[in-house]
């Protein structure tokens, strides 16, 4: 089986996350693994997030504001 | 209501009894989710008329994806089943929500209301009938709001510039500007519609964009880009995007050939016979008032202007020549979104004077069960997974998802809705978290960014903590993503609903916040934009203090005579300055000023000091900052050696004592942008070509034997002004256009003023010997308008006026909480335009003021007392001030330092949070905590 990377993405409730619910109502298709977590402010992302991520095994980690 | 049209307005002001009738919509909005399964099977394909027909729509539809209220309609004229009894009817077939209603009607309602505002908008001008230009005919000439369509990525062509005669790529784009305006011979509109000249510098920068390489024209009688930060948007324009302008209109426009080619002929400055060939035209349409609301206008019995825009006084802008009935946006007169926005709540404001007395005689109060406290309790997490129709169940196997989130730890219940919005399911969720005892919700269904308010709202009907749930977006970030791929769907499905589950099982029980109001509001600023300001505050109810800084009310409005639509200026300022007197509810502090502001929101404490050093302390709720603008005193042009040589205000002095001087001259120049729109001054004063060309038909009035020159770079008399552009035309004023490159030299050659400026119709020089030389003089900001801002946080732009929270959507608002902006202060405008300004922020102020609190969402930065020691990283970050540093232990002592955050002041960004190094700060309902264990949830399997 091919490699498939894990990605957690922060997305900001105003920005992106908006967008990718967009993406949504346009029946856009794009690759399922993805993980998304909203925050209010891409700001709001602590780097302890990221490192949290990337140590419990995500491949990629797009903060998104 | 929508579909709905306004029959018949009976009664007066105060009580109007309104018919509207209805068209039936074939949808129930009730029942419909939006899925589009619908439009999908709909067999039937018309032209869409939002995509100005450069695409295609279903007979069933939305008019676009974001149409607010989301819901489908029917056309009933191209739909195949309500034209055909019995045929089709497809849609109600693939319909799971059930919510096609062939036999719906159309309905009357009669609605009994206080006061009525028009905002019927305009429609753009259809240039088919005249075959403008060859539209119609060529299939390259388009309008500019195809062109839009052809940019957008939801077009047609999803965003690719391509030729609609061949596909082609387009490299060559010509805009042709004032198409249905200016124009007496093929439209009858001779008004300017104001906002042509911005869009089409828009769409050619747009256009560039997305075509590297292509080449934009843009033809044009005179550059109007005259809104706040318009003139800097040309500059860049021209100078960083290579927008090609050419002054001149075109001779013609015809196919080369075969090939689409479009042949474009014109004179350009030099008066050489050119010709070029584009790919594409875009006719720069004007806008219009559309028939139907001339119809409506002749029913409400309101009074038009001779451009067909509702008529209103230039002191009261939204008022209608009917008591009672108001207006906003295009319907009086052609204007852009910003005006438009403005104008929005200055009716709002207008409308609040009418009905203050009546005030929330109509309003009730929710009530709900008593929250359950659930401090003490474990978590006992219920999920709710929603089918959505077959929008999620139709892709993402849902039982599967069931039996998986029932193992997942806390979960005690789990349950399958069709749709968990829906009314009855909404029940049934209160029922079950009674029974069940749950304390946490997991709704796995769409996005939170529409429906946690609902579910939030469940919660509160079931007697829980509306913050304990949480929304698993498994149809907008998943069913709908992934439909190709069902397995890897259901797979995120369980992933996303395991990730909500961790996130609330870490959720709290957050209190309701609410900061008490001062309900009196302060304006600062005495002239026609303050006063207008505080009169309508104080006619709605509130106690008003009004700060001016001179001995006199009235402002710059004391040196103007007549605004452009001839009202006389000096009567309608001294009524409004004795409304303000008389009125009892507000309290004018002459010869006061800010000297320091304390407080926030509906708390602000503001310093005001008198010329005599005694200080006053004010307590407000909200603010009007109104402090206006100077005028500009040139040096230029010899302005200071040649006595003559006088500026618009001094020479409306003169003119209107009959001095001798002028009473005499026979030949004048006036001098247009005298300090505006160069180097460190690169906007538009807006009012200036409107002011000299009244003062120009009064002199040409007055004797029709003088000689008035008017020297300018662009004339902009915008919207029904250009009525006094043609008049001064028809007089015999003499327009002479000058570019910055070859200003006009003003010097004294023994009695007479000498006038040299470059002729571009005769190239070559043109001296104009003058009696008198007029200059428009540039509006600039006050000099202590930075100050002042500094004291409320408030900023200024880079030419010095004050900044607005967001020039379309939040004109007259400060990002600061509970002040706004008004008048010349903002940005240079006439009369009219800063009473609708005035008004505007009165009706944002009143929207704090009539409340007692304010309530606010609870996710918000909260101080963990434990981790913080003081270190203040976050009060440097905080965009809006929120955070303070305080000692800790009593005063003197070895005090430990933590910082203090003002909820009023907090938006819940977190960018204290993802600063601190020592979790001293989190955000309520987004915590450290439930962050991380959704990360730890997301890549757990």
């Amino acid at each position: 089986m091919s490699f498939e990377p894990k990605i957690v993405a922060f997305c900001c409730n105003w920005c992106s996350y908006a967008a990718a619910d967009l993406a949504g109502t346009a029946r856009m298709q794009y690759p399922h693994n993805v993980r998304i977590i909203r925050v209010m402010c891409s700001g709001m992302v602590h780097p302890e997030f990221v490192m949290d991520a990337l140590s419990q095994g995500a491949d990629g980690v797009m903060v998104l504001g | 209501m929508t579909l709905s049209e306004v029959v018949k307005v009976d009664g007066v002001a105060g009580n109007f009894s309104v018919t509207v009738k209805e068209s039936p919509r074939y949808v129930d909005m009730e029942k419909c989710i939006a899925c589009g399964a619908c439009s999908e099977k709909c067999p039937k394909k018309v032209d869409s008329e939002y995509d100005a027909g450069t695409g295609k729509r279903k007979a069933i539809y939305v008019k676009y994806a974001q149409a607010v209220p989301l819901k489908y309609q029917i056309d009933a004229a191209s739909c195949i089943r309500l034209q055909k009894p019995g045929a089709c009817g497809f849609c109600e077939k693939v319909c799971d929500a059930g919510a096609i209603n062939f036999d719906d009607k159309e309905k009357v309602h009669l609605i009994n209301v206080g006061a009525v505002v028009l905002a019927p908008g305009f429609e753009v001008f259809d240039p088919k009938p005249a075959g403008v230009w060859g539209y119609g005919v060529h299939k390259n000439v388009i309008t500019s709001l195809q062109l839009e369509r052809y940019l957008s990525a939801s077009g047609p062509t999803e965003g690719h510039l391509i030729r609609p005669s061949d596909g082609k790529a387009v490299n060559k784009v010509a805009f042709l500007q004032c198409v249905g305006s200016r124009d007496e011979n093929l439209c009858g509109n001779g008004y300017c519609s104001s906002v042509c000249c911005m869009y089409a510098i828009k769409e050619a920068v747009i256009a560039k964009d997305h075509v590297p390489g292509l080449h934009t024209s843009i033809f044009y009688m005179d550059m109007r880009t005259h809104g706040k930060e318009f003139d800097q948007y040309l500059e860049r324009a021209k100078e960083d995007a290579g927008v090609r302008f050419v002054r001149c209109r075109i001779a013609g426009v015809e196919t080369d050939g075969e090939s689409g080619d479009l042949r474009l002929r014109y004179v350009n400055e030099n008066g050489r016979q050119i010709e070029e060939f584009y790919d594409m035209v875009v006719l720069s349409v004007g806008l219009q008032t559309p028939k139907h609301v001339l119809e409506l206008a002749h029913t409400l019995d309101i009074k038009l202007t001779a451009d067909n825009f509702a008529a209103t006084s230039d002191f009261a802008p939204v008022q209608t020549s009917r008591e009672g009935i108001y207006t906003c946006g295009a319907i009086a007169g052609p204007k852009d979104i910003p005006q438009s926005v403005v104008e929005g709540s200055a009716a709002a404001a207008a409308v609040a004077d009418l009905l203050a007395p009546v005030r929330h005689e109509l309003t009730s109060v929710a009530t709900f069960p008593e929250e359950k406290d659930i401090s003490q309790e474990e978590p006992r997490i219920g999920v709710f997974i929603c089918h959505c129709g077959s929008n999620i169940a139709g892709v993402v196997d849902v039982k599967a998802v069931e039996e998986y989130a029932a193992t997942l730890p806390d979960v005690v219940y789990v349950e399958r809705n069709l749709f968990s919005c829906s009314q009855d399911t909404q029940e049934m969720i209160v029922k079950r978290i009674r029974e069940q005892d749950l304390n946490r919700i997991v709704i796995a269904a769409c996005t939170p960014r529409t429906h946690e308010p609902l579910f939030r709202e469940t919660l509160k009907a079931a007697g829980l903590n509306e913050y304990l749930v949480e929304m698993a977006n498994i149809r907008n970030h998943n069913s709908w993503v992934h439909s190709k791929d069902p397995q890897a769907a259901t797979a995120k499905a369980k992933d996303l609903v395991r990730m909500a589950a961790a996130k609330v099982t870490f959720g709290d029980s957050l209190k309701p916040i609410s900061v008490p109001i001062t309900q009196k509001g302060l304006v600062i600023g005495g002239g026609v934009a303050g006063m207008t300001s505080a009169l309508n505050l104080a006619k709605q109810g509130f106690e008003v203090h009004l700060v001016e800084k001179t001995d006199t009310l009235g402002g710059n409005a004391l040196n103007l005579k007549h605004t452009w639509a001839g009202e006389h200026v000096p009567t309608q300022v001294a009524k409004l300055i004795d409304k303000v007197i008389w009125n009892d509810r507000i309290i004018i502090h002459k010869e006061c000023v800010v000297t320091a502001v304390d407080g926030f929101v509906g708390n602000f404490r503001s310093t005001v000091t008198g010329k005599d050093g005694i200080a006053k302390v004010i307590e407000h709720g909200a603010g009007v900052v109104a402090i206006g603008g100077d005028a500009y005193i040139p040096s230029e042009y010899n302005y200071n050696s040649i006595t003559r040589v006088v500026t618009a205000v001094q020479f409306d002095k003169l003119f209107e004592l009959k001095e001798k001087h002028v009473k005499q001259a026979k030949r004048f120049v006036f001098i247009q942008c005298v300090g505006s729109r160069e180097s460190d001054h690169m906007y538009c004063s807006k009012v200036c070509c409107t002011h000299s060309v009244q003062s120009a038909i009064a002199l040409k009035k007055e004797n029709p034997e003088r000689n008035v020159y008017i020297l300018y770079r662009d004339m902009r008399t915008y919207a029904q002004r250009e009525a006094l552009f043609k008049q001064a035309r028809k007089l015999g004023v003499i327009f002479i256009n000058y570019e910055l490159h070859g200003k006009p030299k003003v010097t004294e050659v023994g009695n007479d003023i000498q006038v040299e400026v470059w002729d571009h119709v005769l190239h070559r020089p043109l001296q104009i010997a003058a009696d008198m030389v007029i200059l428009a003089t540039a509006i600039r900001p006050k000099e202590d308008a930075a100050d002042l801002g500094k004291l409320y946080k408030v900023p200024v732009d880079a030419n010095g006026f004050f900044q607005e929270a967001h020039a379309k959507l939040r004109p007259v608002d400060f990002s600061t909480d509970g002040m706004f902006v008004a008048g010349l202060a903002h940005y240079p405008k006439p009369v009219e335009e800063s009473v609708a300004q005035a008004l505007a922020a009165s009706a944002r102020a009143a929207t704090l003021l009539s409340k007692t609190q304010v309530s606010l969402d609870a996710v918000k930065a909260t101080v963990d007392e434990t981790y913080c020691d003081g270190c203040a990283l976050c009060v440097d970050v905080c965009p809006y001030n929120a955070i303070s540093l305080i000692e800790k232990g009593p005063a003197g002592a070895d005090g430990k330092r933590a910082i203090q955050v003002n909820k009023a002041q907090c938006k819940g960004c977190g960018l204290c949070q993802g600063t601190c190094p020592k979790r001293g700060v989190y955000v309520s309902g987004f915590t450290m905590k439930q962050i991380s264990a959704q990360i730890q949830a997301a890549l757990a399997v």
